[in-house]
């Protein structure tokens, strides 16, 4: 019997371990893309204002729209991560 | 800006970009709108999740309000030394404020009065909510300058 209860405990231990770095993983997979997709939207706008500073204004404004959106799909993964493995 | 009429490019390293900011501008915005809804947002997640889901939605907003006074700040900041210092203080920006916005979370998730499911709904919601809500205007005041709409 004693065997059982520390089987059982073993395995609900394994589960909660086994959710803990399955929601790290999915918080560092999630941060990826968006590092890409940020790193991207900059260099673009980045170009894009060097080769027309009259238009920075604009293209500064929704440079920081994308990047808060790109940001989001993070946030998403975060959010994923808190409520499974923290 | 000879040299940029000929089609070539200035040097992003030695470029600095003066003026107003409109991402403070943005963020002002965002934040003058998350206070208005705040108030609703926070009966709803008590509404589901009882006081503590109210206080959980209070803190999310308060996260979401910070993380964008936070990367409007570093883009005004260094867009005004360098545009190569901007490019890649967002970079790194983005990988600050994601710590801070984890350090935030864990700091308080064995306190008594979070409840982590309102908090996480919280962030997204208001998060897309608000981009969305500016991204219209912005939208609109891009596409037609003349027929800016009024502001709440």
């Amino acid at each position: 019997m004693e065997a059982f209860a520390h089987l059982v405990a073993t395995a609900a231990d394994d589960k909660a371990t086994a959710a803990a770095s399955s929601a790290g993983y999915a918080y560092g997979l999630a941060a990826i893309g968006p590092g890409i997709g940020i790193g991207y939207l900059v260099g673009k706008s980045v170009e894009a204002m060097a080769r027309q500073p009259e238009a920075a204004g604009m293209v500064r404004t929704t440079m920081f729209l994308g990047i808060a959106f790109t940001e989001a799909l993070a946030l998403i993964g975060f959010v994923v991560f808190i409520l499974i493995g923290l | 800006m000879n040299d940029l009429q000929n089609g070539q490019q200035a040097d992003a390293f030695t470029t600095a970009l003066q003026g107003p900011a409109p991402e403070v501008k943005v963020t002002k915005d965002m934040v003058r709108r998350g206070l208005i809804v705040a108030p609703l947002l926070i009966v709803v997640c008590g509404f589901i999740w009882g006081m503590h889901g109210a206080y959980s939605g209070a803190y999310g907003i308060a996260l979401v309000l910070i993380n964008f006074a936070l990367a409007a700040a570093l883009v005004a900041t260094t867009a005004r030394i360098s545009l190569a210092l901007m490019m890649g203080a967002v970079l790194f920006g983005y990988l600050i404020r994601l710590g801070l916005i984890f350090l935030a979370v864990l700091l308080v998730k064995d306190s008594g009065w979070i409840s982590l499911p309102a908090l996480g709904t919280t962030i997204i919601v208001s998060h897309l909510g608000l981009l969305v809500w500016e991204m219209k205007y912005v939208a609109l005041s891009l596409a037609h300058p003349g027929l800016k709409p009024a502001r709440p």
